[in-house]
């Protein structure tokens, strides 16, 4: 095992852990929790092989579902924003992608964000679609939704910057 | 034959998208209906171990309230037993509680309770090695908690009265009108108790009890008080709001209710079905 997919398998463990046992439990204002392990899949490598990653992604999912009684919402998440994931890439960084130069430690500010926030709108759509599964509370999902973002955005950026690594 | 296998392999990535979306999705769908998500549960032996040993650390921060609670819970029981002294018909009948014979009390610690979602489950560290079993009501000294859904050996999970699949007897302490409690999802303290027929005289502050017309709950067990209620829409029955006895976001100990009758009671109902 090389040295980075050891950095791989240690970042899904620890992500795994934090989520379940510390973030799960915040409850902010009485419903909010972030869901940060998807990091996970927002910092995997570029060149990845495909099955693989769908693969890993659903797994990651749906540990997340083990842990939460939740049946399968995190899984079907978690495979949907894997499968979109280059759509995501394409359009934020157009050309540097497409000639798989990209780095996702050296970008700026705002191309990181705008990839995060996709990436982490995508997720929490369908997660709360399927966690309350009745239209008829749509009010209810767009609000669980764009709360839940924001604060998944802010913390996920707030935890990309604190542990970058200096390639430097 | 070779265009298929070119298809096959052209598309392997959105195939295999498809089919784990699909594999999801009926997770989801089956824990949508109640008894039948036992597949993705926290109950394995690893989910379990984790949040055991979590609960294990975050225990000591809450012991000052379980002590005060447990405290409370004597002092009432001190009270109950010094009245039974006295009364020498009640002498003969003394039990645990209050309640007929059949039914016995195992304790439990929760390890794991959610109540912020919509569906939500409470993991307690007992399951089948000590005779807990699927369908056995949980309580706590206030009041219910929720059924034991689905148990493993050392794992029991409860379907919290805080799910939208959970639909539990309840009726009125003062009469003989029943109706399910059911949750709307919105604040983990009030549930609703609906189809209470208009014909019940109802008042703000009245106490709603679990009414002991299934094998799962005794009769007289404490939910709530009523702290709004409406009629429906074709005015033939109310939609009560009930506000908990148990806070359901501070649970340490809880106790589940084993009848030992309810399989001679359910061999006598299945003719009629």
């Amino acid at each position: 095992m090389n040295r980075d997919a050891a950095l791989q398998v240690g970042r899904f463990i620890i992500l795994v852990l934090t989520q379940v046992m510390i973030l799960n439990h915040i409850n902010f204002l009485g419903y909010l929790n972030p869901y940060i392990y998807i990091i996970f899949i927002l910092l995997a490598p570029i060149n990845i092989n495909k099955s693989l990653f769908l693969f890993i992604s659903f797994f990651l999912g749906l540990i997340m579902d083990v842990f939460g009684d939740s049946g399968g919402i995190h899984a079907a998440a978690c495979t949907i924003i894997a499968f979109f994931r280059p759509v995501a890439l394409r359009s934020v960084f157009g050309l540097s992608y497409e000639f798989q130069t990209l780095k996702l430690s050296n970008l700026g500010f705002g191309e990181r964000f705008a990839y995060v926030t996709l990436m982490v709108l995508t997720h929490h759509i369908v997660l709360f679609s399927l966690e309350i599964f009745n239209f008829s509370h749509i009010l209810l999902i767009a609000k669980k939704t764009l709360f839940t973002s924001l604060f998944t955005i802010v913390i996920t950026m707030l935890v990309l910057v604190l542990f970058r690594r200096n390639d430097s | 034959m070779q265009q298929i296998i070119n298809f096959l392999t052209r598309n392997k990535h959105s195939l295999l998208f498809l089919l784990l979306l699909l594999l999801s999705l009926i997770f989801t769908i089956q824990s949508h209906s109640y008894h039948r998500s036992k597949f993705v549960s926290s109950t394995n032996f690893i989910s379990g171990g984790v949040y055991g040993w979590q609960h294990s650390v975050s225990d000591y921060f809450r012991l000052k309230k379980e002590n005060e609670r447990l405290l409370d819970e004597n002092e009432r029981l001190h009270n109950r037993l010094s009245a039974l002294a006295i009364d020498s018909v009640a002498l003969k009948h003394i039990d645990t509680l209050s309640f007929d014979k059949p039914y016995t009390f195992i304790k439990a610690r929760v390890i794991k309770n959610d109540y912020s979602k919509i569906d939500n489950y409470i993991l307690i560290n007992k399951g089948e090695k000590d005779s807990i079993f699927p369908d056995m009501g949980v309580i706590t000294d206030k009041g219910i908690i929720g059924i034991i859904e689905n148990t493993t050996k050392n794992y029991g999970r409860i379907i919290s009265i805080l799910n939208s699949n959970s639909r539990i007897n309840a009726g009125l302490k003062k009469s003989d009108q029943y109706g399910s409690l059911v949750w709307n999802g919105k604040d983990p303290n009030i549930v609703q108790l609906e189809t209470i027929p208009r014909q019940a005289i109802l008042k703000e502050g009245d106490t709603i009890i679990t009414h002991g017309r299934s094998t799962i709950f005794p009769r007289g067990i404490g939910i709530g008080t009523i702290v709004n209620y409406k009629l429906n829409q074709n005015k033939s029955y109310y939609l009560i709001d009930v506000k908990l006895f148990n806070d359901m976001t501070n649970i340490g100990f809880v106790y589940s209710i084993k009848n030992s009758d309810a399989e001679e009671i359910k061999s006598l109902e299945k003719p009629n079905l």
